[in-house]
């Protein structure tokens, strides 16, 4: 009996790293198994067994995409059931989060949110009120869900490879009933950067930019970096509202937060204060970002950055 | 002639984010003492107020219900809600709900939806993106799957039509259109309007409406199912983190861009 069930949704060809960051916590909990939705290829299978998984969950049904939410919902719960799992663990992204939600009522479990690392005993750490808390928390249920943030451990395949058995699982009826359906779907135009919320790297841009994200964007590639902004530089629509870290956007904890022309109000400082190391470049000496940067650069950012990439560009060669 | 509409806005009172937030207590719940209306819950009110005004308003039997959980304090979010426009507002309170984490509070508020829908079905349940204070964003989709209705969360548009209702959402690599048919439990992001302030006449005229106030008896839950006690998941430990401290500031010279990369390379981070 598996002790733990990971969650992935379309795993695609290559698992990504946060991926690989849930099945390296699920091994420190006991024995494995995944549940995946989504056409499973061949690599990414191999690299299941790898980061030992005994057993992969399939949903008996191949339409849960065409659903929000809920029918993922019911798939994880049935195979929470069928796989006598006691820890759930899932991404920390916002459908990550609503599937985990769902899944608690489903099986009467707590749900601990924005995870960063899970003891033996099933204590969840996490940072509360824009980090500025760090708390432990725990399920008081027989099942514990957790959905758990990226960048939260370095992936670590297992000593031995698994070679994990298949199990199909019965989607409940009623899953798609009270579902709402997705009718239509546009894939955005992928940038090639890392994803923000995962990405070890953020150069965010705010009002300073005034219009021309340029510098940010050449500073960011690079470092390899993704690309971040302001509430204010979103709302002026000088970059998609995707970009957005703070409150009512990303939340995010790189090993390195670099800001330009962001002043630093309270807003942002909640999507951003949990990094590792945080630069600021800014010609206003009074902005409060200053307040809470590693290191800190006053001055005109139109030269400071350029200044910066090119430095970059010729270290590395 | 549209359909008229009977939405229930949920809103929270949280402690206001331009100040030092503190957890207290045994449990190391949030001191609401200085608290306001989330500033996210505005959005949904502003859709549901935009949804009723397109069908005539309150005068044509449409209903906005500014629906709040917790102490004596919650009722100033209503009181705000109503002075924007909610046409009324239901406070539920109970010593026993402190404490009550995500399941517990979905539990409670399926309830209030439930009996608000005992003089006449409710056909939608609008909530912000998050609170801006627990920020778990796990109530919209527990209070749906108890209620065994359709979710739809993070709505950047919203209409409403026949029955139905249609939002789109944003994700990072893709945009999705998604209808359910009502009642519906529906989330709104910060994308989908710009909520109005409340002016004197919305001030005013909020003296005159209602707020009924709701015990746990009245909806029919049991003490035990909400609070500490009802939780499923406990908080431990929580500690205050020393706040970050400034570090090294220095003044452009028109080296900086160097130095810049200079303190990258000592922090390992090229």
């Amino acid at each position: 009996m598996a002790n733990v069930l990971v969650f992935i949704d379309n795993p695609g060809q290559v698992l990504k790293k946060s991926s690989l960051e849930l099945l390296t916590i699920a091994r420190s909990l006991g024995e494995t198994a995944v549940a995946v939705n989504g056409e499973l290829h061949d690599d990414a299978a191999t690299t299941l067994g790898a980061y030992g998984a005994a057993a992969v969950y399939r949903p008996s049904a191949d339409d849960l995409d065409d659903y929000l939410v809920a029918a993922k919902a019911a798939f994880v719960a049935a195979a929470v059931d069928k796989s006598g799992a006691t820890s759930v663990l899932l991404d920390n992204s916002p459908e990550g989060k609503e599937i985990a939600a769902r899944l608690g009522i489903r099986l009467s479990a707590g749900v601990i949110t924005d995870v960063v690392a899970v003891d033996a005993d099933g204590t969840a750490h996490k940072s509360v009120l824009a980090g500025s808390y760090a708390t432990a928390a725990k399920a008081t249920t027989p099942v514990s869900v957790f959905s758990v943030k990226a960048n939260s451990v370095n992936p670590e395949p297992a000593a031995a490879l698994a070679t994990p058995e298949t199990v199909t699982v019965d989607v409940p009826a009623d899953a798609a009933a009270t579902a709402a359906r997705i009718t239509a779907r546009e894939q955005k135009v992928a940038s090639g950067r890392p994803d923000l919320t995962d990405a070890r790297i953020v150069v965010a841009g705010g009002r300073g930019l005034d219009g021309d994200f340029t510098p940010v964007e050449e500073l960011a590639d690079a470092l390899g970096a993704a690309v971040g902004a302001s509430r204010a530089a979103t709302d002026a629509g000088w970059i998609s509202h995707d970009a957005q870290v703070g409150q009512t956007g990303k939340v995010v904890s790189p090993q390195l937060y670099i800001s330009a022309g962001i002043s630093g109000a309270i807003q942002q400082k909640a999507g951003m204060q949990t990094a590792k190391v945080i630069v600021a470049v800014n010609k206003d000496a009074e902005s409060p970002v200053f307040e809470i940067a590693d290191f800190g650069i006053v001055g005109d950012l139109f030269k400071v950055l350029p200044q910066a990439t090119a430095e970059i560009k010729k270290r590395k060669g | 002639m549209e359909e008229t509409l009977k939405i229930i806005v949920l809103v929270k009172h949280v402690p206001d984010a331009q100040f030092d937030r503190h957890l207290s207590g045994e449990g190391h719940t949030t001191d609401r003492d200085e608290s306001i209306l989330s500033e996210l819950d505005e959005y949904a009110l502003e859709a549901a107020l935009q949804l009723i005004e397109a069908r005539g308003g309150s005068k044509a039997g449409n209903k906005v219900i500014a629906l709040s959980m917790g102490p004596a304090g919650a009722v100033n979010a209503i009181k705000k809600s109503l002075q924007i426009g909610a046409t009324e507002g239901v406070h539920l309170t109970d010593e026993a709900l402190t404490g009550s984490d995500a399941a517990a509070t979905s539990l409670a508020l399926a309830a209030a939806v439930r009996h608000l829908g005992g003089d006449g079905p409710v056909d939608l349940v609008l909530t912000g993106m998050a609170s801006t204070d627990g920020e778990t964003s796990l109530v919209p989709a527990q209070l749906a799957e108890r209620l065994g209705l359709p979710q739809v969360t993070f709505a950047s548009s919203l209409e409403v039509d026949g029955g139905r209702v249609t939002a789109r959402r944003d994700a990072d690599t893709h945009s999705e259109t998604v209808e359910a048919s009502l009642p519906a439990v529906v989330s709104v992001t910060d994308q989908i309007n710009e909520p109005r302030y409340p002016n004197f006449k919305g001030i005013i005229a909020a003296k005159r409406k209602s707020i009924t106030t709701l015990s746990l008896a009245d909806v029919g839950v049991d003490p035990s199912q909400v609070g500490h006690a009802g939780s499923w998941t406990t908080v431990t430990s929580a500690e205050e983190r020393p706040p970050r401290t400034a570090g090294t500031i220095i003044t452009d010279e028109g080296d900086a861009g160097i130095k810049l990369v200079d303190f990258l390379a000592a922090q390992k981070l090229l």
